[in-house]
């Protein structure tokens, strides 16, 4: 009887029943770059109270931590891409040095062993140089198909180990100093390091090259093809082969963009010291790692943002700042980044378990 | 459904040796529009050089290969694609941190704007996906939920509906309800009559017959890389079928291996026993 009266189960509209509202926040808490986000107030946070006595709630110390910040965050923004896509370029730290010190060499004297060369046509073709050495990771990686963990680790020594030697070998030295007496250097100051005031504090303007690269970064992932591509070659590079991608392309790509990162660090950082040196950007690619993993990148690949990556190295920056700041022996620097890096992971892995499960 | 439409995919006489090994000999079948052909075989019937044969990845050692009436000699899975042969890898088509969007446009995503400004239309390729979906009855919660939160058989149906959509005329598909449950396997099973119902010929490769008999017009049985049976659905009881696939021969060998090794004694010989004496009772049935 009651089967009779009862209405048939049929809803007016058809819903998926599985359908749940998803509010904004949960929305929001499956970003990849949520972790970095949260990190950047918690540490902002904690050095805020031991360090108030430091003044770090100050803008000297906001513009001290950006300008750090910086030309880190150029690299990281490029290598979030690399893993996204599935690979590791463990030699940019090296590229750095590697690219610096060719404009050096180009430029410097020619009865000190250099070329004698004007900034910009040094520039320019360190620029070959470093796409030419992505090439050449590429390459390796997609040819001899073994992990560019590898691939990348021989060429972090190759690139470093050329640095030195052939800097040597021209020059005698292994520092190259007086950049400001070659020319063009004014105007590659202005591009490059100028300085602008806001609140009474002196911010770099390689803060804004930061800011525009990771935005173009973010733009690619996310709106274009190529971006598509990355998230597949990372993710699974036999299905997006299956799918016509061009994974091979893609990767090497990848690569060349990490060099180009590089170069234009050394370009910021040649200008800025009015020199190189053979050994800068030692570290440097663990630096950009570790950013990338604090912003949510998964290392395996096939997710993760370069907003991520900004916020990552904002977080580091704040971490070096803040010990310099606090007066802590800077010793304890690494302990402290270790120890970050960690919470990091750990509180991603958590954030994407909880994000999975929605 | 028409007998009478010549084959949209055909191949003849084709084998394929790898060295010493001969893995198909002699393999003919076709597909015709609107019809589901069922290739079925056990393991090492030669079914996985078959699909890859047909979908091109591999060149057949001789033998012909016609598409839409014209011989073909395809160099790479992406030409045999370009022509409107699409292959549904097992778990190969799908990348599970992918939103299923993203996924369902990979390597084909539309564009707009030109030059530098040239992207991805995302909200083309998320309204598409959708509708995409919707059309061939696959309700799917949120665009941007990534394609390893769905279930085994949706997955199977996403790479089926974006194969529709990119204007697949012959659809290959690997083994698409094995490691699916009952209800996964409907589900899939059902979006094979869909596509088949849009007029595209549907090359359906398993192992289990019950999947095969009712969506199948038309088996081919495979056995040791030559065909065993070639049936159209009116021909074939399903009970022959499935005795066919299980290969009642080759059952009775294994039940007196069973018998043999369970001689030894011990848990594990009676346990042996039990699977002999299960095996035999099959045979009884089939037999009826």
């Amino acid at each position: 009887m009651a089967a009779d009266t009862a209405p048939p189960p049929v809803p007016a509209e058809k819903v998926d029943e599985r359908v749940r509202e998803v509010g904004r926040l949960s929305k929001v808490l499956t970003r990849p770059e949520l972790g970095a986000v949260a990190g950047v107030f918690l540490v902002y946070i904690f050095f805020a109270i031991i360090a108030y006595e430091n003044n770090f709630i100050s803008w000297l110390t906001t513009a001290a931590i950006l300008n750090r910040a910086a030309p880190l965050g150029i690299l990281a923004a490029a290598v979030a891409l690399l893993i996204i896509g599935g690979e590791f370029d463990l030699s940019v730290g090296s590229l750095v040095g590697f690219a610096g010190m060719s404009i050096m060499v180009l430029v410097f004297p020619t009865d000190a062993g250099g070329f004698g060369w004007s900034l910009w046509p040094a520039v320019f073709l360190a620029l070959l140089i470093a796409i030419g050495s992505g090439i050449f990771n590429g390459m390796l990686v997609v040819t001899t198909k073994l992990p560019s963990f590898i691939i990348t680790l021989a060429t972090l020594f190759i690139f470093r180990g050329l640095t030195v030697a052939l800097t040597r070998l021209r020059t005698n030295r292994t520092q190259l100093g007086n950049l400001d007496e070659v020319e063009g250097y004014e105007f590659a100051r202005t591009l490059f390091v100028s300085e602008f005031s806001l609140f009474g504090a002196k911010f770099d303007i390689a803060i804004l090259w930061w800011i525009g690269i990771t935005a173009v970064a973010t733009w690619v992932l996310l709106r274009t093809r190529p971006g598509n591509w990355i998230f597949g070659s990372g993710g699974d590079a036999n299905a997006a082969r299956n799918q016509g991608v061009p994974v091979n392309r893609t990767k090497v790509a990848l690569f060349v963009t990490t060099a180009t990162a590089a170069w234009l660090v050394a370009v910021i950082q040649v200008v800025q010291f009015k020199g190189a040196d053979s050994l800068r950007g030692t570290l440097q690619e663990f630096y950009a790692i570790i950013a990338v993993v604090i912003g949510g990148t998964l290392l395996t690949g096939g997710y993760g943002s370069a907003i991520g990556a900004f916020f990552g190295a904002l977080i580091f920056a704040m971490v070096q700042q803040g010990i310099i700041i606090t007066g802590v022996d800077g010793d304890w620097f690494k302990v402290f980044v270790g120890v970050v890096l960690v919470v990091a992971v750990v509180f991603n892995q958590y954030v994407r378990q909880k994000a999975a499960q929605r | 459904m028409s007998n009478n439409g010549t084959p949209l995919l055909e191949i003849k006489n084709v084998s394929k040796y790898f060295g010493s090994v001969i893995a198909l000999q002699d393999v003919s079948a076709f597909v015709r529009a609107g019809e589901v052909t069922c290739l079925l075989g056990d393991n090492g019937a030669g079914k996985s050089t078959l699909i890859k044969v047909l979908a091109g990845v591999h060149a057949p050692t001789s033998g012909h290969y016609y598409f839409e009436g014209e011989e073909q000699h395809f160099e790479s899975p992406r030409e045999a694609l370009d022509m409107g042969i699409a292959t549904v890898f097992q778990d190969l088509s799908m990348i599970p941190l992918m939103a299923v969007w993203r996924n369902f446009f990979l390597g084909a995503e539309p564009t707009k704007g030109w030059g530098p400004l040239k992207r991805f239309n995302v909200d083309f390729a998320k309204q598409t996906a959708l509708e995409e979906l919707h059309k061939m009855g696959i309700e799917i919660r949120d665009p941007d939920q990534p394609v390893g939160t769905l279930s085994g058989g949706e997955r199977q149906s996403v790479a089926i509906a974006r194969a529709v959509y990119f204007g697949a005329k012959v659809l290959i598909l690997d083994e698409p309800t094995a490691a699916l449950g009952v209800k996964q396997a409907g589900v899939v099973l059902k979006y094979i009559l869909q596509a088949r119902n849009r007029g595209i010929g549907v090359i359906f490769i398993t192992h289990n017959p019950h999947h095969a008999y009712p969506v199948g017009d038309h088996f081919v049985i495979l056995r040791r890389g030559q065909v065993y049976g070639d049936y159209t659905k009116a021909e074939l009881p399903l009970e022959q079928l499935v005795q066919m696939m299980a290969g009642g021969a080759d059952l009775e060998v294994l039940q007196h291996e069973l018998e043999q090794a369970a001689c030894g004694g011990g848990e594990e010989a009676d346990a042996l026993a039990e699977v002999a004496e299960n095996i035999g009772d099959e045979l009884d049935e089939l037999g009826d």
